[in-house]
């Protein structure tokens, strides 16, 4: 079956799977039902245990699905801590359901899969070897992406259910009560983790600082504690987050995070009050700092902030350019140090944030969101996922539901190296077109034909070069040529699901 | 043209191609190891090739190492390096290049 950004979904897997095409970026009012996990009764005196291994023993099962956070990012300890005692201990059949994979998991994961200890994996992401391996037909199973929004909407609504959630933290007391914020290794928000810690069936913390009861601000909470850990050493501070936040230097960055602040800064969009969404990477910290000089210039303030949270937004908070941060991660030491200091950096779970099967997400709310992409094609379709070889190399992330704001800014160079970014057809759809509105190249902007309002909108502002996106793929396509198209088998190796569920694209296992 | 030495041209800093061009007998023999191989490898190949046919070389061994090099970043360096091999660089053949 075709779906509606004219993919080819294999029927077989389709109808095995119970899939159902992606149709529409609208997500309605359909009503949703929500499960509720079971809980083993306790009065909580003893939660503290020594022993991983006779928790994992008491919990596990053959064929259960568990789960991690990776706030840790590179600097984590606990997944490879736990999930080696799990390969050690003979566990066949599990379906591993983080928030998404980092590097430093890559190994422990291959080796799992290896030896059948892992089956079925769903994740936002995952990249080097493990992308590599995935992509070259190593997981019998397809894969399932799923967007944050979509991983919360699904663990609400029973698609994922967690049996035992490991979730490693910086600090807990005895009963389980736990935050991002304090200790050797903090990452700031737990806004992944809290959806684990809300529905799994038992919840595991692991932490290498246990502090006296009552522990505030409680992100996890005692009630949804069942036994806590205690490590060594549960992450690597330094490999966390990047330190200093260095600004790009490279003038096509700059040039493009020069045009996202005018693009921004001469939309409708653009009053007191507004909101936006940056992420991280060298062209979104430009665009931060920009902004912060239109803003102080044209004395507007920002409502708030979302999102993946970085320095340079955090000091717009202390500067009082932005009334609040709504804080899902946190992306470098200084924002997660940050969230401690400012009772304005409000913490969100992943539901919060941008579960599409909500009554309003904070996605729904705001105004700009600034994206980037591996590729994006004529139709304004993204990728983030596989690279111009066709290899997994990326994460949805919150792409898909971020692109739910109100002006979506996609930035993306003409060409990276010899590869193009601009493409006739990108290799995989992640983010549907219909939610895209803005392009910006160092060689000019795209917009979506679908936004007539910002055309205009545009059109009256001289310094914006205005160009038709096919225009932009033919000038990237004079300065590389053309590629031979890249050769997959018929076997799908992982399947992208659109936030509401449905299935946006497949990848397929890779011919070398 | 003889090929009297090993020509090099080229760094391996992102967008560049190192060619290596040394004596052979049997044309042009490309070994290519490079990141867009798979788009781009027989398209590279090809340029080598014809760039050292315009040269007027017509059998080598050539080495490149590529770090996602546009065409006429690869004809200038495949250039160069045969120059460099034939010991002509006194003589510039910059036409080959048009």
């Amino acid at each position: 079956m075709e779906n509606k950004v004219k993919r080819n979904l294999p029927d077989d897997l389709m109808t095995k799977m119970n899939l159902k095409p992606f149709e529409s970026v609208e997500i309605g009012n359909p009503e949703v039902k929500r499960v509720a996990p079971k809980v083993q009764v306790t009065t909580g005196e003893s939660k503290v245990v020594d022993s991983l291994e006779d928790v994992i023993k008491k919990t596990l099962k053959d064929g259960m699905t568990i789960s991690f956070h990776h706030h840790f990012r590179n600097g984590d300890f606990a997944f490879n801590k736990v999930m080696n005692l799990i390969i050690k201990m003979g566990y066949q059949n599990l379906t591993l359901a983080p928030s998404s994979l980092t590097g430093v998991m890559n190994d422990t994961v291959i080796e799992a899969i290896k030896r059948g200890v892992i089956t079925n994996i769903t994740s936002s992401g995952m990249r080097g070897s493990l992308g590599d391996f995935v992509s070259h037909g190593g997981l019998e199973n397809p894969v399932i992406f799923r967007s944050h929004g979509n991983r919360a909407r699904s663990i609400e609504e029973g698609e994922i259910k967690i049996d035992v959630a490991f979730l490693g933290v910086p600090n807990a007391d005895p009963a389980g009560n736990a935050n991002g914020q304090e200790g050797d290794a903090v990452f700031g928000s737990l806004g992944y983790a809290l959806i684990d810690a809300q529905y799994a069936d038992k919840v595991v913390l692991l932490t290498d600082n246990i502090v006296d009861y009552p522990n505030t601000p409680a992100s996890i909470k005692q009630t949804q504690v069942d036994y806590v850990v205690q490590v060594d050493q549960i992450g690597d501070a330094d490999k966390i987050g990047s330190g200093a936040t260095r600004f790009t230097k490279d003038p096509k960055e700059l040039k493009i995070a020069q045009t996202v602040n005018q693009v921004i800064t001469n939309s409708p969009y653009y009053k007191q009050g507004f909101s936006f969404q940056t992420g991280s990477g060298g062209a979104a910290l430009a665009v931060t700092r920009y902004l912060r000089e239109s803003m102080l210039k044209d004395g507007i303030k920002a409502s708030f902030a979302l999102g993946g949270i970085t320095k340079p937004t955090t000091d717009l908070l202390e500067e009082g350019l932005v009334k609040k941060i709504m804080d899902v991660q946190d992306f470098d030491k200084g924002a997660a140090a940050s969230m401690a200091q400012n009772k304005n950096q409000q913490e969100i779970d992943a539901s919060w944030y941008a579960d599409p099967h909500n009554k309003g997400a904070v996605v729904n709310n705001l105004d700009v969101a600034i994206l980037s992409a591996l590729q994006i094609d004529t139709n304004f379709n993204v990728n983030v996922m596989t690279g111009s070889d066709g290899v997994i190399r990326g994460a949805i992330g919150g792409h898909q539901d971020a692109a739910a704001a109100k002006m979506t800014i996609i930035t993306a160079p003409l060409v990276r190296g010899r590869n193009a970014t601009v493409v006739p057809e990108v290799e995989t759809v992640v983010t549907p077109g219909d939610s895209i509105d803005v392009l910006v190249t160092e060689r000019g902007i795209a917009i979506n034909p679908r936004r007539k309002d910002l055309i205009a909108a545009f059109a009256k502002v001289p310094e914006l070069n205005i160009v038709d996106i096919k225009e932009l793929q033919e000038m990237a396509q004079k300065q590389v040529g053309i590629p031979k198209p890249l050769e997959y088998t018929d076997r799908v190796v992982a399947l992208i699901q659109y936030r509401d569920g449905t299935i946006i694209d497949t990848i397929k296992q890779v011919k070398d | 043209m003889e090929i009297k030495t090993v020509g090099v041209a080229g760094t391996l800093e992102s967008s560049d191609i190192q060619i290596m061009i040394s004596a052979g007998q049997n044309g042009i023999e490309v070994d290519l190891d490079s990141e867009v191989a798979k788009s781009y490898g027989d398209q590279i190949k090809k340029v080598i090739t014809e760039t050292l046919n315009k040269f007027g070389i017509t059998n080598a061994k050539v080495k490149a190492t590529d770090k996602g090099a546009l065409d006429c970043v690869i004809a200038a360096r495949t250039l160069a390096a045969a120059q460099r091999a034939t010991e002509t660089t006194d003589q510039p053949r910059l036409e080959v290049l048009q």
